[in-house]
């Protein structure tokens, strides 16, 4: 999980124009940085994308909400996905994915930061976006992404004791048990 | 003037005390609706003036355990909502029955996954299956109906019956790891203010 899938288009030229990237290269650049992790990897259908090293991505994250060409006010959702068995190599087996929007200056931008089981750990974006507090925990709960600086890192979802994330891809669908384990109640007992 | 017994003619049956609290009982089922699905939005329509449970004497549908006797669980059960289930079954008064209305609540229907139980009656017990994806509105009237049956033919369910479902086990076993776990959580859930 090192190198980029190479049938992912790097950096095409209208994502160059993008107010949110502008910014980003103006900060970061593409050297001294590794540019697999640090900025374009392309484009899925209209939504433009940029992946970060998780070191620069409270830092990148702020710029992005603070500068007023890029001005993302908005956290629209935070997500993650397993790529665990996916057939292009990804940088790491988790993606977690912020979508930013400025209503502003109408427009949108994607925000990716992959990390894998040896350090689950990413920074919150809570004192940015209040509205990331509970999209962390529902991360946290369904795939083990920890959010250093969360205020409130609890599980959101599922059962209190429950020990397993269960969107990773390797849970098994059927769960491991507890939908089976409740005590009978019995009419005597009532 | 002595009281003349032909003059109360045919205004007079006798029976026993039993008939006269079943029948009671059958037309004033007060149900309590556990509504999680899509079903829920069937047993509103049952409820409602075009199905009018009301014509059964069910229409008092309570949102407290305390005041109602028959629990319609309409849809999906999770693991998180079983316990809940448990507590507000325990919570209702006696006599008390149950529907399972829908695949869903009976086996879990198309939901074949971890966070769904596989039919409440492998944990408490049910007088009346309702078959459906949901069910119709006439369906759920005809389920309301067997359990009229049931109430006037018994009167009061049946005591010391548990579960009337299979118990579907856990796969590779570890059972009682798990119920170790759940009993953790309940303590939790428990110790909360």
């Amino acid at each position: 999980m090192s190198e980029p899938a190479a049938d992912i288009p790097v950096a095409p030229g209208p994502l160059d124009a993008h107010p949110g990237v502008k910014v980003l290269r103006e900060r970061f650049g593409d050297a001294g940085l590794d540019p697999r992790d640090t900025i374009v990897r392309g484009r899925a259908i209209g939504m433009p994308t940029v992946t970060l090293a998780r070191d620069v991505l409270e830092e990148a994250m702020g710029l992005l909400k603070s500068d007023p060409r890029a001005a993302f006010d908005q956290l629209t959702e935070l997500t993650c996905v397993d790529y665990l068995k996916f057939p292009q190599v990804q940088p790491g087996r988790f993606g977690v994915t912020y979508g930013l929007l400025s209503t502003t200056l109408n427009h949108r931008l994607w925000a990716k930061v992959f990390v894998n089981e040896s350090d689950l750990s990413v920074p919150s974006v809570t004192s940015l976006w209040k509205g990331a507090n509970w999209l962390e925990r529902e991360v946290f709960d369904l795939f083990g992404v920890v959010f250093e600086g969360h205020p409130d890192l609890r599980r959101i979802l599922t059962p209190a004791g429950f020990k397993d994330f269960p969107l990773r891809k390797d849970f098994p669908l059927t769960g491991k048990g507890w939908r089976e384990s409740f005590r009978p109640v019995t009419r005597d007992e009532a | 003037m002595a009281f003349d017994i032909a003059s109360l003619g045919e205004n007079v049956l006798t029976t026993s005390l039993k008939r006269v609290v079943n029948w009671c009982r059958k037309y004033s089922l007060w149900p309590m609706p556990f509504a999680t699905a899509c079903c829920g939005i069937e047993l509103m329509a049952t409820a409602a003036a075009r199905y009018d449970m009301a014509r059964f004497g069910a229409e008092v549908l309570r949102f407290s355990p305390r005041q109602s006797d028959l629990m319609i669980v309409a849809g999906r059960v999770s693991i998180k909502m079983m316990p809940v289930l448990q507590r507000i079954y325990l919570q209702m008064t006696e006599p008390k029955w149950v529907i399972s209305m829908g695949a869903c609540a009976s086996t879990g229907g198309v939901f074949d996954n971890y966070a769904v139980c596989q039919g409440i009656d492998q944990f408490m017990p049910v007088d009346v299956y309702v078959p459906g994806c949901p069910p119709r509105p006439e369906t759920l009237l005809d389920g309301i109906m067997a359990i009229q049956q049931v109430v006037e033919r018994d009167g009061l369910p049946p005591r010391g019956r548990g579960p009337l479902g299979l118990h579907i086990p856990a796969p590779g076993g570890g059972r009682d790891q798990l119920v170790q776990l759940r009993v953790d959580a309940q303590k939790r859930i428990d110790a909360q203010p």
